[in-house]
């Protein structure tokens, strides 16, 4: 038997709008339960003291400050490297070849899998470079790891700036460079912005690179040089959640921080979502 | 001095632009250096030898063959090609039990000369010994420095970086079992993420829309490490319990949570290529008739299959190369997979679990870079061939 058209399509759509419901749900399902269950280990302490009796008490104030660190200086590194190649990308390449082949680099560099910088920064900063676990280690590779990102981003600002906007400052007599300096990056400036938030929003959830690089297992103190390990906050669930002594009574800590780093991040993505939508499409 | 500093200026964006390109080759040559150097190892652990009577015939052993020996799988030399003689096991500290402290002498001077004895007093005997204590007696042979071979390697089915007196460096249970689980994380997540995309660009409303695609944002935004907690808490137990197995943490857990992060991918790629359609052939479908839904799996879904085929590459590669989520569901048993309900460890967690307590420079964290690089070349392929794939003519050879 032939269904008819109608009924066909109808059976189509209602599994097609079914599935849309499924995927609002599993994100509801997932924030609901770390938000239901984390909320009640969030305190004042929680986020304002150091891990005590084997992770079981205290609070998570030393990865939040090592992931703080690790933003900032993952930052200093993505940010100028990125912001540059794409200058050159959308403004000084006349050749088309050597802009195809660019992108195509990063966009390969971009699907390389986060374990892999961590591989890599271990191998070249932690060993050869000789800077051992550290603050500058971990930087280097999260930069390096977001750099594709800050790329892209930056390229699609630079590439919505009308091209009146650099002819008109051309015949004003500016050259090329502070055509750049003054009309190009003014006007692209929110939208380089949002590419940027986004790259810290990816940066601050990272474990895999940060495994070897920088990440201490327990580390009370605050670091005080660039050297120093630090713990951070996907590491630090990683490790309570999996291999702490007293998994029960970890749970809490646990759910916690969960519900940290998952504010932190979601909020530095609708953070980017609002400037996109404030500021035009990207 | 102007346009000095504008030559130079314009010398850094360049340098800048190329960066992606260095650190990608900087990558392969930190990479495969330490990789590499994985054949370089002899098959028994370094600073060692294994010794045998010089009446065996024996000359060399391969890695296997000194695992099933050490595990008493092999119990005599004909097995090996040699004479039917039991093989007996000499491990270096039972030389502790068999002679007191001072029989060894000052420094352990006689200690060689000690081991010497031991093992010419038996034909079948194997022993397993630090080099610098090799007997220089004529009646013990030790055995020829094998180096780790590619077939011990590639072909190898197990993965026991412990194992002693010979490292297992076979790469097969965590090739088969990346793939397992990628692949059928991709087959949970394909009709799923069509769906919400054909969802998406063809029948949501602007509200819905405007709810639904910050949802799959916001559901890309979630760290792995958040979705790899919130598997180990919630889908571990509800594996185990629903399919009453022995263990939650299995393959399926796996590709359970890596359809859910491979969702946003596929989504917004595929949504993409079926936006691109040009409405021309659109609304010449919906002219003849055609219903709504005959047009978007007779023209739309054909004309974005480029795309769509582009976004499951994609998502395949995001799922063999994703570490922490995998780590922390999939119970990290590195043996070849057998069924789908039972742990598997992937490459990714294989180097995510091993690298901190593999020293630095041994056969070990060589045997991990390797895995590094299998990894790298399998997301490379994907990337170029999902780049390929998208950027063939949309509509031609469908």
């Amino acid at each position: 038997m032939k269904l008819s058209k109608k009924l066909s399509q109808s059976i189509a759509f209602w599994i097609f709008r079914i599935l849309g419901v499924l995927v609002v749900g599993i994100l509801l399902w997932i924030l609901g339960f770390i938000i239901v269950n984390g909320i009640s280990a969030i305190s004042f302490e929680f986020l304002f003291s150091e891990p005590k009796e084997g992770m079981t008490k205290g609070g998570i104030f030393p990865a939040i400050v090592g992931t703080c660190c690790l933003i900032a200086g993952s930052m200093l590194v993505a940010f100028p490297i990125g912001i540059m190649s794409a200058i050159y990308l959308n403004e000084y390449t006349t050749n088309g070849k050597i802009a195809k082949f660019i992108r195509t680099m990063t966009n390969n560099l971009g699907g390389v899998p986060s374990v892999i910088f961590g591989l890599f920064g271990m191998a070249l900063f932690v060993n050869a470079m000789k800077w051992g676990d550290s603050i500058i280690a971990g930087s280097f590779t999260l930069g390096l790891l977001v750099l594709p990102l800050v790329i892209r981003t930056t390229e699609e600002a630079l590439k919505m700036v009308p091209d009146s906007f650099r002819t008109g400052s051309y015949a004003l007599g500016a050259n090329k460079l502070q055509t750049i300096r003054r009309v190009v990056l003014p006007t692209a400036f929110p939208n380089i912005l949002t590419g940027l938030i986004l790259a810290v929003g990816r940066v601050s959830g990272e474990t895999a690179p940060i495994l070897f690089t920088v990440a201490a297992y327990f580390l009370p103190k605050l670091p005080t040089s660039i050297f120093d390990q630090v713990m951070a906050l996907p590491y630090h669930l990683y490790v309570i959640s999996t291999s702490g002594t007293n998994l029960e009574a970890t749970r809490p800590m646990a759910y916690g921080t969960a519900l940290v780093l998952i504010t932190l991040v979601l909020c530095i993505n609708l953070l980017a979502a609002y400037l996109r939508r404030r500021f035009g499409k990207m | 001095m102007r346009r000095f500093i504008e030559k130079t200026i314009e010398n850094i964006l360049r340098l800048s632009g190329l960066a992606t390109t260095i650190i990608i080759l900087l990558m392969v040559v930190f990479l495969f250096k330490e990789g590499f150097g994985l054949f370089k190892n002899p098959v028994v652990e370094r600073g060692h030898v294994l010794c045998v009577n010089a009446s065996n015939k024996i000359e060399y052993l391969n890695s296997k063959e000194i695992k099933l020996i050490f595990d008493g799988k092999i119990e005599n030399w004909n097995k090996l090609g040699g004479e039917d003689v039991a093989i007996e096991l000499f491990r270096f500290n039972e030389i502790f039990s068999r002679y007191s402290e001072e029989e060894f002498g000052e420094d352990y001077k006689k200690l060689p000369e000690k081991l010497g004895e031991v093992i010419s007093s038996s034909p079948g005997m194997i022993a397993f010994i630090p080099k610098q204590y090799m007997p220089s007696t004529q009646q013990v042979k030790a055995l020829a420095e094998e180096k780790i071979g590619g077939a011990d390697f590639f072909g190898g089915t197990e993965w026991i970086p412990t194992s002693v007196p010979s490292p297992q460096f076979g790469v097969l249970p965590l090739v088969l079992g990346t793939l397992l689980v990628s692949l059928v994380a991709i087959l949970i997540a394909l009709p799923l993420g069509l769906g919400v995309a054909i969802y998406i660009s063809e029948l949501a409303s602007y509200g819905t829309r405007k709810i639904l695609k910050p949802a799959v944002e916001l559901l890309a935004g979630i760290p792995s490490v958040v979705y790899g907690f919130f598997g180990l808490v919630v889908l571990v137990p509800l594996v185990q319990k629903a399919l009453n197995l022995p263990v939650g943490e299995t393959a399926f857990t796996g590709s359970l949570v890596l359809a859910i992060m491979a969702l946003p991918t596929i989504i917004t790629v595929a949504e993409d290529a079926m936006r691109s359609t040009p409405s021309a052939m659109r609304e010449a479908s919906l002219a003849l008739g055609a219903t709504h839904w005959q047009t978007i799996y007779k023209v739309i879904i054909p004309y974005a299959s480029s795309g769509i085929s582009a976004a499951v590459i994609l998502g395949i590669g995001r799922a063999v190369g994703e570490t922490m989520a995998v780590l922390m569901v999939t119970g990290n048993a590195a043996v070849i997979p057998t069924s789908l309900f039972a742990p598997i460890r992937t490459i990714p967690a294989a180097i995510a679990a091993e690298l901190g307590e593999a020293p630095v420079g041994g056969a070990h964290y060589q045997a991990l870079f390797m895995l590094g690089c299998i990894l790298f070349m399998i997301t490379l392929v994907m990337s170029i061939a999902s780049e390929l794939i998208s950027k063939r003519q949309p509509g031609k050879g469908v």
